[in-house]
């Protein structure tokens, strides 16, 4: 804790914890939207994107919300009501569940948790039971085929991130994610540790396995299958409208912040950057800072892929899974054990 | 008594459906693609059996964008037909116009100057380029590549642009005339047009390396949706969906009595063995490369001469019939025109390629999964205004 928060009666720090975990969801949903959604994506394919709302765009974000707000919320006359309605809630809630055990500096952490790794990979799962639910009381043929369909590949797709983050579990001997940033800063490479050992340098293998799997999570594109809009209309989404189809919208680009986060931790050193004094209190301020840019690379080669491939079937993805991503991670798994046994 | 090929269809089609029942006693799923699906380019409706994501049993029900053109056709004079036949297959638009206008030319037993002739083929080239580029893209979106498609978008520009300084329309040029053309192309036109060409080309090995090269998009069309030769024969499948069966035919290089000047250009005919997906896609690319040739060579070969041949102030068509087809865009398209001596036809009938090109879904869907329909719906390229007319 932060010396000067700490002197803070109980109930003032957990109503800052609170604004600063929404702060982190939707600053970085609101920053993927408007950067990589509308201008990237727009320079890409050769087009300008919104340009309309303030300069060279750059309100186009707000007035996309304002508008959703605005929009009637219809539930289908034969969806299971409650249901239904709650079902963009629970989705949206695993984000801030996320970034809950996320560091953001020496003392800036909304909560240290000693098992944070494991904490992380818990609750990211969460969002599945939101999606099934939407699909199965939107009363939608598509919808249920595209909840299912999430359903399978969210499950499959877990398996390879774990045993991607149980390398770095294993190299830096601690679950909790401030030890990770701490082991990344001071660690050495075979000695030689003028940069620390920031983990995607011995680790490359885990690296790629997840953002492959992070991707699949995530339900980006090649891996988009639940919301194909070209066979599934939107798919679980198709029935919602107005407020709770932006929660849905919302979640998923704050969701691509919170994988960002915890891959940056995990294997980009986190709110560290090498050359920094590692306990310096300013580090407090500057270290959101970084992780944010960290967070940013990792969206951008996110939607980079996103809006390039084309997409896998879904028994292709399967068999992606099952048949490359978790040997190929297994095998790290035992090599990493080696290495760390004999030096 | 002979076993056809549609009774061991429907054979199949039964028994395949007893077997999954009794297998694992599932009620099968029965979904509607469309009318208003994002896959059917427009109101066309797929009825889907499903058993889990595989299909069971597949019908097409065409028929929501009817507007009766054939009949429309009736009550309209012969220069009013053709603003009608822009608006059958929209992405085509100046190569509907060339066969109902030579069919009328037929009856009246004239011919268009050589210049005309040469520039109408031009145009129905053009038309062919604004269409198949637009699928190059569009084929991307359908399996999730969203990029692709604006890229087309930008490149089939410059086509429409080059339409657009000559006819003034640049979905619906309603240009052609009895007897020859509206007016001669502008200055610098051909240049210009040259230039575009080279461009065209260039989007064609974009498309190469970022659709076609890409590992994800060979894995979902290779194998998936093959269509063998025979059957695309006895479906009466034209066009490139054709020729990626393998079927060598075009009426481009193959009728040689047509008043068109194709048979003044080099160019090859593209076929491909595999009849899948990827066939198709590949076949249409090679298509959009061998037409800028095309619309390259005429361009160097254009003679002077006038663009209209003489023809009444009033046209009156001499009582008679004719059928002339030529190779739309799409595949094979027929105007069958009976004449009683009138300012306008007395029948009128059309024969559109993508009405037969549609005609072979239910057969090749059948096994498939929901993913690969929308493949194979994306890669037999229909526009539903060519289906229903």
């Amino acid at each position: 804790m932060i010396p000067v928060l700490a002197e803070l009666a109980y109930w003032q720090q957990s109503a800052l914890k609170v604004v600063g975990v929404l702060a982190a969801v939707l600053v970085p949903a609101g920053a993927f939207v408007q950067l990589f959604l509308f201008k990237m994506v727009s320079h890409l394919q050769s087009r300008l994107g919104p340009m309309e709302a303030g300069p060279h765009g750059s309100l186009q974000a707000l007035a996309e919300i304002t508008k959703f707000i605005q929009k009637e919320d219809i539930v289908p006359a034969r969806a299971d009501r409650f249901v239904f309605k709650m079902a963009p809630f629970i989705v949206f809630v695993t984000v801030p569940l996320i970034y809950f055990a996320v560091p953001w500096g020496p003392d800036a952490l909304f909560s240290n948790i000693d098992a944070g790794v494991f904490y992380v990979l818990a609750v990211s799962s969460v969002s599945v039971i939101g999606v099934l639910i939407a699909g199965w009381a939107s009363a939608n043929k598509y919808s249920l085929m595209g909840a299912i369909r999430a359903a399978g590949q969210l499950i499959a797709y877990e398996l390879p991130m774990v045993l991607a983050v149980v390398g770095v579990v294993i190299q830096a001997g601690t679950m909790n994610l401030q030890g990770i940033v701490v082991m990344q800063a001071e660690g050495e490479i075979f000695g030689f540790d003028a940069i620390g050992n920031p983990f995607f340098l011995t680790q490359l293998v885990g690296f790629v396995v997840f953002l492959i799997a992070m991707q699949a999570e995530l339900t980006q594109t090649p891996f988009d299958m639940p919301v194909a809009e070209s066979e599934l209309v939107t798919g679980y989404m198709t029935e919602y409208s107005g407020l709770r189809f932006l929660l849905f919208f919302l979640a998923e680009f704050a969701a691509v912040g919170a994988f960002g986060a915890v891959a940056s931790t995990l294997w980009l050193g986190g709110w560290y950057l090498p050359g920094l004094d590692i306990d310096a209190n300013y580090m407090n301020l500057v270290g959101p800072a970084i992780l944010f840019g960290k967070i940013l690379f990792i969206a951008f080669l996110v939607f980079w892929v996103r809006f390039t491939y084309p997409r896998f079937r879904e028994d292709q993805l399967q068999a992606f899974a099952w048949k490359w991503l978790i040997p190929i991670s297994l095998v790290n798994i035992v090599a990493t054990g080696v290495f760390k046994v004999v030096f | 008594m002979t076993i056809t090929e549609r009774d061991r269809h429907y054979v199949s089609t039964t028994l395949s459906e007893a077997r999954v029942n009794l297998e694992i006693e599932t009620d099968g799923m029965t979904l509607n693609l469309g009318p208003q699906h994002p896959a059917t380019h427009g109101t066309l409706r797929i009825i889907v059996k499903l058993d889990g994501e595989q299909v069971v049993a597949c019908e097409v029900g065409a028929g929501y964008m009817h507007r009766g053109y054939e009949k429309l056709c009736e009550v309209r004079t012969y220069p009013q037909v053709t603003t009608l036949i822009n608006r059958i297959d929209w992405l085509s638009h100046f190569a509907n116009e060339v066969p109902f206008i030579l069919a009328a030319e037929q009856l009246m037993g004239i011919e268009a100057p050589p210049r005309a002739q040469y520039i109408r083929t031009i145009f129905h080239e053009m038309a062919r380029l604004g269409n198949i580029t637009l699928f190059l893209g569009e084929m991307g979106l359908q399996l999730g590549a969203m990029t692709a498609t604006f890229y087309a978008f930008r490149d089939r520009e410059h086509v429409l642009n080059l339409l657009e300084a000559v006819t003034g329309g640049r979905f619906h040029p309603n240009f052609d005339r009895i007897g020859g053309l509206k007016d001669d192309l502008p200055k610098g036109w051909v240049d210009e047009c040259h230039a575009v060409m080279k461009k065209i080309r260039g989007f064609c090995d974009e498309m190469e390396d970022l659709v076609m090269g890409n590992e994800i998009f060979q894995v979902r069309t290779r194998g998936i949706g093959i269509i063998p030769k025979h059957i695309a024969l006895s479906y009466g499948l034209t066009g490139a969906n054709a020729r990626a069966s393998g079927v060598d035919l075009d009426l481009r290089r193959d009728d040689k009595d047509i008043a068109m000047a194709w048979k003044h250009a080099d160019f090859k005919v593209w076929t491909h063995p595999d009849g899948d997906s990827f066939a198709r896609y590949w076949v249409r690319l090679q298509e959009v490369r061998e037409s800028t040739y095309i619309i390259d060579q005429l361009l160097d070969g254009l003679p002077a001469g006038p663009i209209m041949a003489k023809v009444p102030r009033i046209i009156k068509v001499p009582a008679g019939e004719a059928y002339v087809q030529t190779e739309n865009p799409l595949g094979w398209m027929g105007f069958y025109v009976v004449s009683k001596g009138d300012l306008g036809p007395f029948r009128v009938k059309i024969r559109t390629a993508s009405f037969n090109n549609t005609s072979v879904i239910p057969w090749v869907c059948r096994g498939l999964y929901v993913p690969d329909v929308i493949t194979v719906l994306a890669s037999l390229y229909f526009i539903l205004g060519d289906i229903d007319r």
